[in-house]
């Protein structure tokens, strides 16, 4: 070994000093502060995309609203639920780092979402309101948005995972620590329990709005 | 490794054979050190889910429902309409995509494809500009489960809204499928999403196919390899002599490159790059020749047949037919699914 260690040196010295330039900027390389920039800067990325998506939600709810409102008026209670929750999730100012204020914005999206499923349960009730043509609509870019909302959910739990990853290993937890990057909290299934108990169904009654 | 090592034997002598192999196992211990550097290997396979075929065609039906004939209708048409708008569209239909739904499956198909431009260079004509287009729109069907979908690119949203592809999907696709015909009801669905997609101001198409990837996020990942593969080369050329450690170090950095950056041709003419740039900076120096505790001769430097330039070999075809594959084009989960 010591053989190589000497041919080594030999061929470095023989190189001269641009060998030894590139070598330090390749240590530089490895020890992975720039890979903490790049995936940092993507979870960023797509937090953004996530908060995005979950704006273009609320921006569609005055619309569907007003088209529920026109046929179904007496549904006061499940309207005001959803205005009241859109108000709520309008409210927060969330910092995906902190995870306090990342679980208030799930509990105030979520939340958002339930209300939300009732009023297209509701509307159920109205055949009228169901072949509504602008409706139609604003329920297919629900789905859409509630489809683009899961899709910007998963990119950013892959990004926030590469990062955690790359965040906790050697030796790029070294860099990490004096540098100051932690690990980012990750979204959690707010109603596991809720999820993995099997739905009840019911053929009788129509599910009463509730 | 073990080629390399029976060549130089014959030439070596004594202890040096030893420095070889470790110089040998330093190099492939430095390999294995920047694979993991640069991101490693493959991510972990998906497990269970429904494999997603190959990008080979714009028309690919995984159930035999259309015939060769009509398949090849199709697939004309949407190449005319790709050439005449530079938006790409495609067709995928499948038996199933449980245990997803489709909406799941279809964002993967979407990604894995990448169907649509990713850019267009500003000199590409009047109009033109740089920046994602992202213009690709993909129709799925799984039949057996009676859904399909439309996945609009980002560039999509606006001529192509979610209520419009539902309605198209509605409208014109599913009471063509009621009835069982297939053919129709995929071209009508396709003749709607071109007429869509036509009223949309778009950058003119490029005569040929572009590349994979932007320039820059390719050349950020060519530095590094380049560095490594040039001072491992130094090392080798230190060792074993200039021609066989440049050789070896200019297969290495042309392996890496083209797995690192998926490209064979940036591949090899990276090796050839290190190759010659470290043949040049040996100088005229001769390969010393170890025989005692510190003696070094020089002797003459063998060239073996097969080692005449850098980088790996094989090729890469891409899709037959004149279809380039994907463009790069991004995904968001546009677009509305339905049923028949």
């Amino acid at each position: 070994m010591s053989l190589t260690i000497d041919s080594v040196a030999r061929g470095l010295v023989r190189q001269g000093r641009a060998g030894l330039v590139v070598l330090a900027s390749l240590l530089l390389t490895a020890c992975g502060y720039n890979d903490i920039q790049t995936t940092d800067e993507a979870t960023k990325q797509s937090w953004a995309e996530v908060v995005n998506q979950y704006q273009r939600r609320a921006d569609l709810i005055p619309n569907l609203v007003n088209t529920v409102k026109g046929y179904a008026d007496q549904e006061k209670e499940v309207l005001t639920r959803v205005t009241e929750a859109r108000s709520r999730v309008g409210q927060i100012q969330v910092n995906p780092g902190d995870p306090g204020s990342l679980k208030q914005f799930e509990s105030a999206q979520s939340e958002m979402s339930g209300a939300l499923s009732r009023l297209l349960v509701v509307a159920e009730n109205y055949p009228q309101l169901k072949s509504d043509q602008n409706f139609r609509e604003l329920q297919a870019e629900l789905a859409g948005t509630e489809n683009r909302i899961s899709v910007a959910r998963k990119r950013y739990i892959d990004t926030v995972n590469q990062y955690n990853v790359l965040v906790r290993q050697f030796p790029v937890n070294l860099t990490a620590m004096v540098f100051g990057y932690a690990q980012k909290p990750q979204f959690t299934v707010e109603n596991e329990q809720a999820i993995s108990r099997p739905p009840t169904v019911n053929f009788g009654t129509p599910a009463p709005a509730k | 490794m073990i080629a390399i090592g029976k060549a130089a034997r014959g030439a070596v002598l004594g202890t040096a054979r030893s420095a070889v192999r470790d110089a040998a196992g330093l190099l492939a211990m430095l390999l294995v050190l920047a694979g993991s550097v640069l991101g490693g290997w493959g991510p972990a396979a998906a497990q269970q889910l429904q494999p997603i075929p190959p990008f080979t065609a714009r028309v690919i039906d995984r159930t035999g429902t259309l015939t060769a004939a009509g398949r090849q209708a199709l697939e004309d048409e949407l190449a005319a309409f790709e050439r005449r708008k530079g938006s790409q569209i495609a067709v995928l239909i499948v038996p199933t995509t449980q245990p997803e739904a489709i909406e799941q499956y279809s964002i993967r198909v979407a990604e894995a494809w990448k169907i649509g431009r990713d850019r267009v260079r500003a000199s590409s004509g009047a109009g033109a500009r740089t920046g994602a287009i992202d213009d690709g729109v993909l129709l799925l069907v799984a039949k057996d489960d009676r859904r399909m979908r439309i996945e609009v690119g980002y560039g999509l949203e606006g001529a192509i809204p979610d209520g419009i592809a539902r309605r198209i999907i509605d409208q014109a696709i599913a009471p063509k499928f009621r009835q069982q015909d297939w053919q129709g009801g995929i071209a009508a669905g396709l003749a709607e999403l071109q007429r869509r997609i036509d009223g949309e101001n778009l950058p003119a198409p490029e005569s040929p196919a572009g590349g994979s990837g932007s320039l820059e996020d390719q050349l950020t990942g060519v530095l590094p390899i380049l560095l490594f593969g040039f001072v491992a080369g130094s090392i080798l050329s230190a060792i074993i002599g200039r021609f066989f450690g440049s050789a070896i170090a200019s297969v290495g950095t042309g392996f890496f490159g083209a797995s690192a950056l998926g490209s064979m041709t940036i591949g090899v003419a990276m090796g050839a790059g290190v190759f010659l740039l470290l043949l040049m900076l040996g100088g005229s120096r001769q390969r010393l020749h170890r025989v005692g505790r510190r003696t070094y001769h020089d002797g003459p430097v063998i060239l073996p047949g097969p080692w005449g330039g850098g980088g790996g070999g094989g090729g890469f075809g891409g899709g037959g037919g004149g279809f380039g594959g994907g463009g790069g084009g991004s995904f968001g989960g546009g677009g509305a699914s339905g049923d028949w």
